[in-house]
């Protein structure tokens, strides 16, 4: 009943993410009393593999071979398939991003198993197999059984706390069998947004929409930011307008964040704008209208006009942290 | 050339959701139902194809009852050629996706074009399984979309960033934010030609059922938001720090 984790490195390195699907998956081992296994490709940085043994992974597999540096759903997909075979692995565990969306579907189709997408916590039951995912843009959840012998799952960012449970990890080598009709894709150019945070990695985001009025406004925005670590965001209108840049936008048609805290400001707080945040821990909403909607999805509020609230709350947290 | 687009048919985006007393299904009853935004992106990109680069069809599929055909008769309006029905409930991604295979697997298209997930299963999931179905290459959350000979150019997102890729045909993308902008709204002639536009219904294929939904729920309501005053600032400060314990 073993249970595989798709544990994906960036330039050889794991994120915070990556130790959270690994923290799951050996809590799931738990459950069938077996054995926790993860599975990177490409090479990693030395001593990132066996970080994985903190939480609970006993044996990691690296897949080395230049074939696979580029990222490609049908090769990837077919290396872990012959992984889970040669493993009897059960369950398997991967990201709720862009890559698990690409592969697991695959391995779905390949294998004939259930896939559970977009899953917050632990199953509600391992005998039958329920586990409870998000649904509706966050709008609802539903309790999805799984029938088939092999469970596919993938886990949503910042939903499952680190888990520490270290134990004696072993590293090897896998080596797929190379199927040439899997490598039809080749990847011309890697963008990396440099130096900037994507933000559905931040725990904190400050955000701002169309009630900051323009572009030129952004800087007491980015201050607040600075005092608090926090990644910066924003609404569709102001993406569209080309205030801020695209990868900033969130919400339905942009994207889904989880952060420990997001500030909203001058947000109204669309439904297609809250589709997007609902998974926020904390929401703190500043607008100037006390009807606005942002007010019902928010924990804190302030009623007042962006302008004034938000350099003074910078200076506050900045004495506050300069106290502590 | 021929471009297929998946089209999911699903409630409005600012739908209120509410479910039947055996929590199975959301009542559908007082929604409105719309293509899928994503989906809305990708058929406008493939108009745009069509207009760029001439010589394309584009066919419309939908994987629903009959109650969905308004939604394809206005992928039709916006200028899809022609479309398809298979006539079956959508159970789950897995089945929508072997429907949609087994109905254009003897069918040569060049492109298929899906959204980056349907708003009501958000499974992200058809795309791809499609795609392995048909033994094809994919790229998931496409937001660029270019013919280049025989040749296709696609730029998709990554955590942090993009990749652009070349891939021969046929493949799967699924589309998301840029790969257009605007979606077209149908104009009056579009209506009227759509009337007459092809729509094929075809009956389902045999398929297990891997997954079910044993029921639904809605997220607890939420606790009141705590307001601050605005000349109080400090207040908040203190209620993140001893009560959320973020900073
Ligand atoms: C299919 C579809 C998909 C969509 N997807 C998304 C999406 O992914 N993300 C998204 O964000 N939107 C999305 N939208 C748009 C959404 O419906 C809203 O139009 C949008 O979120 C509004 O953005 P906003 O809150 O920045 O602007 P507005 O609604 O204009 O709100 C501005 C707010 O700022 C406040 N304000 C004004 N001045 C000040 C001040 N000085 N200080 C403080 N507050 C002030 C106002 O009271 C107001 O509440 C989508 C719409 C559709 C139809
Ligand atoms: N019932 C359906 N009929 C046709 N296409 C669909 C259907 N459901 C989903 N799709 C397509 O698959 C994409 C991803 O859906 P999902 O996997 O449900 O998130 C959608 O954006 C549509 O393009």
């Amino acid at each position: 009943m073993a249970v595989l984790v798709f544990t994906e490195n960036w330039d050889g390195k794991f994120k915070k993410a990556t130790f959270e699907l690994a923290s799951f998956a050996s809590e799931i081992s738990k459950l069938y009393n077996s054995e926790c296994y993860a599975v990177t490709f490409g090479s990693t940085n030395d001593g990132e593999l066996a970080s994985l043994g903190k939480f609970g992974v006993k044996k990691a597999f690296e897949i080395k071979n230049k074939k696979y540096q580029n990222f490609n759903a049908q090769s990837y997909s077919a290396a872990i398939v012959e992984l889970i075979e040669k493993l009897s692995v059960k369950t398997v565990i991967f990201p709720n991003n862009y890559s698990g969306r690409s592969i697991a579907p695959r391995v779905s189709v390949k294998l004939k198993a259930g896939f559970a997408p977009g899953v917050t916590s632990m199953p509600v039951s391992i005998d039958p197999f329920i586990i409870r995912r998000k649904v509706y843009s966050g709008k609802a959840f539903a309790d999805i059984e799984l029938k088939t012998d092999i469970k596919l799952i993938s886990l949503n960012q910042n939903a499952f706390k680190l888990v520490e449970n270290a134990v004696e990890i072993q590293v090897e080598e896998f080596m797929p069998t190379i199927n040439d009709t899997d490598f039809k894709l080749e990847t011309k150019e890697v963008m990396k947004n440099k130096g900037k945070l994507p933000i559905t990695d931040a725990e904190i985001l400050v955000s701002g929409g169309r009630g900051m009025k323009g572009p030129e406004k952004w800087g007491i925005l980015e201050e607040l930011a600075e005092v608090l670590h926090a990644g910066t965001s924003c609404s569709r209108p102001v993406s569209d307008l080309g205030w801020r840049p695209s990868e900033e936008h969130v919400g339905q048609t942009g994207k889904v964040v989880s952060p420990n805290l997001y500030i909203a400001v001058g947000i109204s707080g669309a439904i297609q704008h809250l589709a997007g945040v609902n998974s926020s821990k904390n929401i703190v909403a500043i607008n100037t209208d006390p009807e606005a909607p942002i007010f019902e999805a928010a924990d804190y509020g302030i009623v007042g006009d962006a302008f004034e609230v938000v350099p003074k709350l910078t200076q506050a947290i900045k004495s506050f942290k300069e106290q502590k | 050339m021929r471009i297929l687009v998946c089209i999911s048919h699903v409630p409005d985006t600012t739908a209120k959701i509410s479910f039947t007393d055996d929590k199975l299904e959301y009542k559908k009853d007082d929604i409105q139902f719309i293509i899928g935004p994503y989906e809305e992106l990708s058929l406008t990109r493939a108009l745009e194809l069509k207009e760029t680069v001439g010589n394309i069809t584009i066919t419309a599929i939908n994987v629903g009852f009959s109650d969905t055909e308004p939604t394809l008769r206005k992928a039709l309006a916006i200028g899809a050629d022609d479309a398809i029905r298979i006539n079956a409930d959508p159970k789950d991604a897995y089945f929508v996706a072997k429907q949609i295979a087994e109905a254009v697997k003897n069918e040569s298209f060049d492109i298929v074009l899906t959204g980056k997930e349907s708003i009501n299963y958000n499974g992200a999931q058809v795309s791809e399984m499609l795609a392995e179905f048909l033994q094809i290459p994919s790229i998931t959350s496409a937001s660029k979309v270019e013919i280049s000979g025989d040749k296709a150019i696609v730029e998709r997102e990554i955590d942090g960033g993009k990749e652009q890729i070349e891939t021969s045909f046929p493949f799967v993308a699924s589309g998301q934010k840029g790969i257009a902008f605007e979606p077209r709204i149908p104009n009056m002639r579009g209506i009227m030609m759509a009337r007459k536009k092809p729509l094929k219904v075809i009956e389902p294929v045999e398929c297990e059922e891997l997954t079910t939904i044993t029921m639904h729920e809605l997220p607890p309501p939420k606790a009141a938001c705590k307001m601050v005053d605005a000349d109080n600032v400090e207040e908040l400060v203190h209620l993140l720090h001893d009560e959320a314990k973020i900073i």
